[in-house]
C-alpha cells in the first residue's frame, strides 16, 4: 500500500516537538515520507547556514535502518557518554493493520456494501495514522539530535543529512540483533554488580536521588504507557462497533412501514456520527497521551543508561584509585597507574557534570510535553464531549416532536 | 353442535351445552360484575349480566377454578360474537357512551343466526372493546414493580424470592395497593396458563423471561459475586417488564389466573414448568411435532394481509436479530473499555507518585482520579446500553416468537377445518355407497356421522374466521405498543448518553486548571 505524507510543522500529529532554542542555523524536517512493500522511505530535508554543509538547503532519502546505525553510532561514541542520547525511532509497523485490511477484504459476506466501506475507510484511517506517527517519530530524533549543541556536530550526522548515496546500512541480521541483546543483558548485569561493589559510594545526592528515581519513575512510565494503549484499543472497538448498529438501525428504518421509520433513520445517522466522533477520542487519547508515555518511556531508558555510563565511569575511577594504591605500595609503574587513575577521574568528572546538565533539561522537558500535552488531551475531550452532547440533544428534539 | 341454541337463562340448553356454557357463564359473569363495578367500564354491562347468568351467583371471588374445558369454551363463546361481527362491530365502537338496553344487541343478532345468542360474551367482547379504547387512551391504571430479590433456603433447593407490587385503582381488585412474594417458577406457571388459554385462539401473550440453568445454579450455590448479583438483577428487570407487558394487555388483564398470580398471597406451585420434568420434556416433543407439521401444512391463503403481514414480522425478526448482536457487542466492549479505565487510572496515580516535579506530579494524581470516575460512567452507561438497549431488543425478539406462534395457531385451525371438510367428503361417500349397497342400519349411521361432520366442518369455520380476526386486532394492538415502547425506550437511552457526555465534560474541565497550573 502506497501512502505520501506531506508535512507541514502546523499538521504535526507528534506529542513530542523539539525546541529549537531559536537556533535556526539547523534545521531538519521530513518533508516527505512514501510507503512501499516493506520499507518507508523518509525524504529527510536540511536547511542550515553552517560552513560545514556544501549547499543551504538540501535532502537525502533514508530508511529506518539508516536511523539506526546513526543512533547506534552515537551510543558508541565514547565522547557522548555523559549525555542523553535521543532515543531511537521505533520500526515501522504496519503489520497489524495490514492483517486487519487483508481480513476485511477477505470478506464477511454478512456485512453490507455500506458497511464494508466504513470498516475499510476506517482501517485506512488507521494505516494512515500509524503511517503519520512513525514520520513523526523519525523526525523528532533528528530535530532532538540537531538542537543539541553537541550532538549536532556529529560527523556521521552531517553525512547522514548530506550524503547523497545510499548508506550502505543494512538492517541487523540475525547476530546482530542477538548480540545486540546479549549486551543489554551484560550491561544489566554490569550494573548490578557495580552497585554491590563494596567501597563504591555514591558521592552526589543529586545522582543517589536520580537513580532511584528514574529506576521506579521509568517502570511505572511504561505500565501506564500499555494501560494508556489498551484503553485507546477499548474505545476504538467501542467506535468500530457503530458501524454495524448504524447499519442495522438504518435496514431496519427503511423497511418499517409506520411511525418507527423516522425514529430508526435518525438514529442510524446519530449512530454514524457518534462513531466518528468516538473514533477521534480514540485516536487523540492516543496522540496525546499513549506517544507522550512511550516517548518518555524511551527517554527515560536513555536517561538511565547515561547514568550507566556514568556509574561505569565511577566504577573505573574507583579501580584506578585501587590500582594506583597498589602501585604505590609495590613502587612499580607508578606513573602509569598516576595517569590512568587521573584519566578516569577527568572522566568521571565530566561525565558528571554533562549528566547533571542533561538530567535537568530531561526533567524540564518531560515537564513541558506532560503540560502541554495534558492541556490539549482535555481540550480536545472537551470539545468531543460538546460536539456529542449537541449531536444527541438535537436528535433528541426531533424524535420527541414526532408524532 | 345444535342449531338451536337457546340462551341460558331460558334453561332449556341441551345438558351438557348448559353446563358449559354454565361454566362460561360463571366466568363471564365474574368478569362482567366486576366491570360493572369498576368505576372505568361502561353502565349498561350491569344490566345483561343480571339477566344472563344462570345461577345469578353475582360477582364470583377471582378464584375461579379453570380446566381445559375452557379452551372450547372459548371457542363456543366467541363464535357467537363472530357471527355479528362485522354487523356489530362498528355500531359498538362509535357509540362510546355505551348507554345500550341489553335488547338492542339481541335484536341485531337474531336474524343472522338461527338461534338466540347468549348476550354474554356479547357483553364480554363489548366490554373488552370498550377497556380497549380506554386503553388506547392509556387509561390502564395499573403499575406493576418486581423489587427485592431474597435467596430463600440453601444448596440445590435454594431459590430467589421477588416482591411483586401491584399499585392500582382498578376495582376488579380487592385493593389498591398490595404486594405479594413469587417465585420465577411462579411467573413461568403463571405465562403457561396463559399460553394455554390465549395462543391459540389468536392472542399474543408475552412470553416469560428465559430459564438459565448455569445462572441460577451460581446464584444457587451462593456465590456472592458480581456476576451473580447481575444475573438476579437482569432476572428481576425482564420479571418486571413482563409483568408489565401483560396487563397491559387488556383481555389478559381479565385473566382470573393473572389475578391470582398478584393477589394471592400463597400459590399452588408451578411444578410443570421445570425443563426436566416429565411435563417439560412433553413441551419439548409438542415443540418438535409443531415444527414438522408446520412445514407440512399447505396453506391456501385466501387473505393476503396475513401473508404480508407473516413476511414482515420475518423481516423484523431477522433485522431485530442482528441488531441485538451488535448491541451486546458494543456492551461488551463499553465494560471492557471501562476495566482498562481503571487500570489506566491506577497506573497514573503511581505515575505521579513518582514524579518528583511536584506540580506535573499533582496533575497526574487529579488525572488518576479524573479518569477513575469516567470508568465509573463508563459502566454505568454499559448498564444503560444492556438495560435498556439490548434488553429491549431481546424482549422483541421473544414476543416476535409469540406472533409467530399465534400465526401458527392460525394455520393449524385451518388444517383442522381442511380435514373436517375431506372427513366430511368421505362421510358423504360412505353413505352414498350405504345407499347403493342397501343397508339401512348402516345409513342411519352414516347419516349421523354426516350431521356431525357438518357441524364440526362449520365451527372449524367459525373458528378459524374467528383467530383470523382476533390476529388481525392483536397485530394492530402489538404493532401499536411496539411503537410506544421503541419511542420511549430510544428516547430513555438517547438521554443517558447525553448524560454521560454531560459527565464526561464536568469532569474534564475540572482538570483542565489543573493541567494549566503546571508550571
Amino acid at each position: 500500500m502506497e501512502g505520501r505524507q506531506e508535512t507541514g510543522k502546523e499538521s504535526k500529529p507528534s506529542s513530542v516537538s523539539v525546541d529549537l532554542q531559536g537556533d535556526s542555523s539547523l534545521q531538519v524536517e521530513i518533508s516527505d515520507a512514501v510507503s512501499e512493500r516493506d520499507k518507508v522511505k523518509f525524504t529527510v530535508q536540511t536547511k542550515s547556514c553552517l560552513p560545514h554543509f556544501a549547499q543551504t538547503e538540501f535532502s537525502v532519502v533514508r530508511q529506518h535502518e539508516e536511523f539506526i546505525w546513526l543512533h547506534d553510532a552515537y551510543v558508541e561514541n565514547e565522547e557522548y557518554a555523559g549525555l542523553i542520547i535521543p532515543p531511537a525511532p521505533p520500526r515501522p509497523d504496519f503489520e497489524a493493520s495490514r492483517e486487519k485490511l487483508q481480513k476485511l477484504g477477505e470478506g464477511d459476506s454478512s456485512i453490507t456494501r455500506e458497511e464494508f466501506a466504513k470498516m475499510k475507510q476506517e482501517l485506512e484511517a488507521e494505516y494512515l495514522a500509524i503511517f503519520k506517527k512513525t514520520v513523526a517519530m523519525h523526525e523528532v530524533f533528528l530535530q532532538r539530535l540537531a538542537a543539541h549543541p553537541t550532538l549536532r556536530r556529529d560527523h556521521n550526522f552531517f553525512v547522514f543529512l548530506e550524503y547523497g548515496q545510499d548508506l550502505s546500512v543494512r538492517g541487523k541480521n540475525r547476530k546482530e540483533l542477538l548480540g545486540g541483546f546479549l549486551r543489554n543483558i551484560v550491561k544489566s548485569a554490569d550494573e548490578a554488580l557495580i552497585t554491590s561493589m563494596s567501597g563504591l559510594k555514591e558521592v552526589d545526592d543529586f545522582f543517589e536521588h536520580e537513580r532511584t528515581f528514574l529506576l521506579e519513575y521509568h517502570t511505572r512510565i511504561r505500565d501506564a504507557c500499555l494501560r494508556a494503549d489498551r484503553v485507546m484499543h477499548s474505545h476504538k472497538c467501542l467506535a468500530d462497533d457503530y458501524i454495524p448498529i448504524s447499519a442495522a438501525l438504518n435496514s431496519l428504518g427503511t423497511q418499517e412501514v409506520n411511525q418507527l421509520k423516522t425514529s430508526f433513520l435518525k438514529l442510524a445517522e446519530l449512530f454514524e456520527r457518534l462513531r466518528k466522533l468516538e473514533g477521534r477520542v480514540a485516536s487523540d487519547e492516543d496522540l496525546k497521551l499513549s506517544d507522550m508515555l512511550r516517548y518518555y518511556m524511551r527517554d527515560s531508558q536513555a536517561a538511565k543508561d547515561l547514568l550507566y555510563r556514568r556509574l561505569r565511569a565511577l566504577a573505573d575511577y574507583e579501580n584506578a584509585n585501587k590500582a594506583l594504591d597498589k602501585a604505590r605500595t609495590r613502587n612499580r609503574e607508578v606513573q602509569t597507574a598516576e595517569s590512568h587513575q587521573q584519566q578516569c577521574c577527568q572522566r568521571f568528572e565530566r561525565l558528571s557534570d554533562s549528566a547533571k546538565q542533561e538530567l535537568m533539561d530531561f526533567k524540564s522537558r518531560r515537564v513541558s510535553s506532560f503540560r502541554k500535552n495534558l492541556i490539549e488531551l482535555a481540550e480536545l475531550e472537551l470539545k468531543h464531549a460538546k460536539a456529542s452532547t449537541l449531536l444527541l440533544r438535537n436528535t433528541l428534539v426531533v424524535l420527541k416532536g414526532e408524532p | 353442535m345444535a342449531a338451536e341454541r337457546e340462551p341460558p337463562p331460558l334453561g332449556d340448553a341441551k345438558p351438557t351445552d348448559f353446563e358449559e356454557l354454565e361454566d362460561g357463564e360463571d366466568l363471564f359473569t365474574s368478569t362482567v360484575s366486576t366491570l360493572e363495578s369498576s368505576p372505568s367500564s361502561p353502565e349498561p354491562a350491569s344490566l345483561p349480566a343480571e339477566d344472563v347468568s344462570p345461577n345469578s351467583n353475582g360477582p364470583k371471588p377471582a378464584e375461579v377454578v379453570l380446566d381445559d374445558d375452557r379452551e372450547d369454551l372459548f371457542a363456543e363463546a366467541t363464535e357467537e360474537v363472530s357471527l355479528d361481527s362485522p354487523e356489530r362491530e362498528p355500531i359498538l365502537s362509535s357509540e362510546p357512551s355505551p348507554a345500550v338496553t341489553p335488547v338492542t344487541p339481541t335484536t341485531l343478532i337474531a336474524p343472522r343466526i338461527e338461534s338466540k345468542s347468549m348476550s354474554a360474551p356479547v357483553i364480554f367482547d363489548r366490554s373488552r372493546e370498550e377497556i380497549e379504547e380506554e386503553a388506547n387512551g392509556d387509561v390502564f391504571d395499573i403499575e406493576i414493580g418486581v423489587s427485592d430479590p431474597e435467596k430463600v433456603g440453601d444448596g440445590m433447593n435454594a431459590y430467589m424470592a421477588y416482591r411483586v407490587t401491584t399499585k392500582t385503582s382498578l376495582s376488579m381488585f380487592s385493593k389498591s395497593e398490595f404486594s405479594v412474594k413469587r417465585r420465577f417458577s411462579d411467573f413461568l406457571g403463571l405465562h403457561s396458563k396463559l399460553a394455554s388459554k390465549y395462543l391459540h385462539v389468536g392472542y399474543i401473550v408475552p412470553p416469560a423471561p428465559e430459564k438459565s440453568i448455569v445462572g441460577m445454579t451460581k446464584v444457587k450455590v451462593g456465590k456472592e459475586d458480581s456476576s451473580s448479583t447481575e444475573f438476579v438483577e437482569k432476572r428481576r428487570a425482564a420479571l418486571e417488564r413482563y409483568l408489565q407487558r401483560t396487563v397491559k394487555h387488556p383481555t389478559l388483564l381479565q385473566d382470573p389466573d393473572l389475578r391470582q398470580f398478584l393477589e394471592s398471597s400463597e400459590l399452588p406451585r408451578a411444578v410443570n414448568t421445570q425443563a426436566l420434568s416429565g411435563a417439560g420434556i412433553l413441551r419439548m416433543v409438542n415443540k418438535a411435532a409443531d415444527a414438522v407439521n408446520k412445514m407440512t401444512i399447505k396453506m391456501n391463503e385466501s387473505d393476503a394481509w396475513f401473508e404480508e403481514k407473516q413476511q414482515q414480522f420475518e423481516n423484523l425478526d431477522q433485522q431485530l436479530r442482528k441488531l441485538h448482536a451488535s448491541v451486546e457487542a458494543l456492551v461488551c466492549h463499553r465494560k471492557e473499555l471501562s476495566a482498562n479505565t481503571a487500570a489506566f487510572a491506577k497506573s497514573a496515580a503511581m505515575l505521579g507518585n513518582s514524579e518528583d516535579h511536584t506540580a506535573l506530579s499533582r496533575a497526574l494524581s487529579q488525572l488518576a482520579e479524573v479518569e477513575e470516575k469516567i470508568d465509573q460512567l463508563h459502566q454505568e452507561q454499559a448498564f444503560a446500553d444492556f438495560y435498556m438497549f439490548s434488553e429491549l431488543l431481546s424482549d422483541y425478539i421473544r414476543l416476535i416468537a409469540a406472533v409467530k406462534g399465534v400465526f401458527d395457531h392460525r394455520m393449524k385451525c385451518w388444517q383442522k377445518w381442511e380435514d373436517a371438510q375431506i372427513t366430511l367428503l368421505k362421510k358423504r361417500e360412505t353413505e352414498a355407497k350405504m345407499m347403493v349397497a342397501n343397508k339401512p342400519d348402516k345409513i342411519q349411521q352414516a347419516k349421523n356421522e354426516i350431521r356431525e361432520w357438518e357441524a364440526k366442518v362449520q365451527q372449524g369455520e367459525r373458528d378459524f374466521e374467528q383467530i383470523s380476526k382476533t390476529i388481525r386486532k392483536e397485530v394492530g394492538r402489538f404493532e401499536k405498543e411496539r411503537v410506544k415502547d421503541f419511542k420511549t425506550v430510544i428516547i430513555k437511552y438517547l438521554e443517558s448518553l447525553v448524560q454521560t457526555q454531560q459527565q464526561l465534560i464536568k469532569y474534564w474541565e475540572a482538570f483542565l486548571p489543573e493541567a494549566k497550573a503546571i508550571a
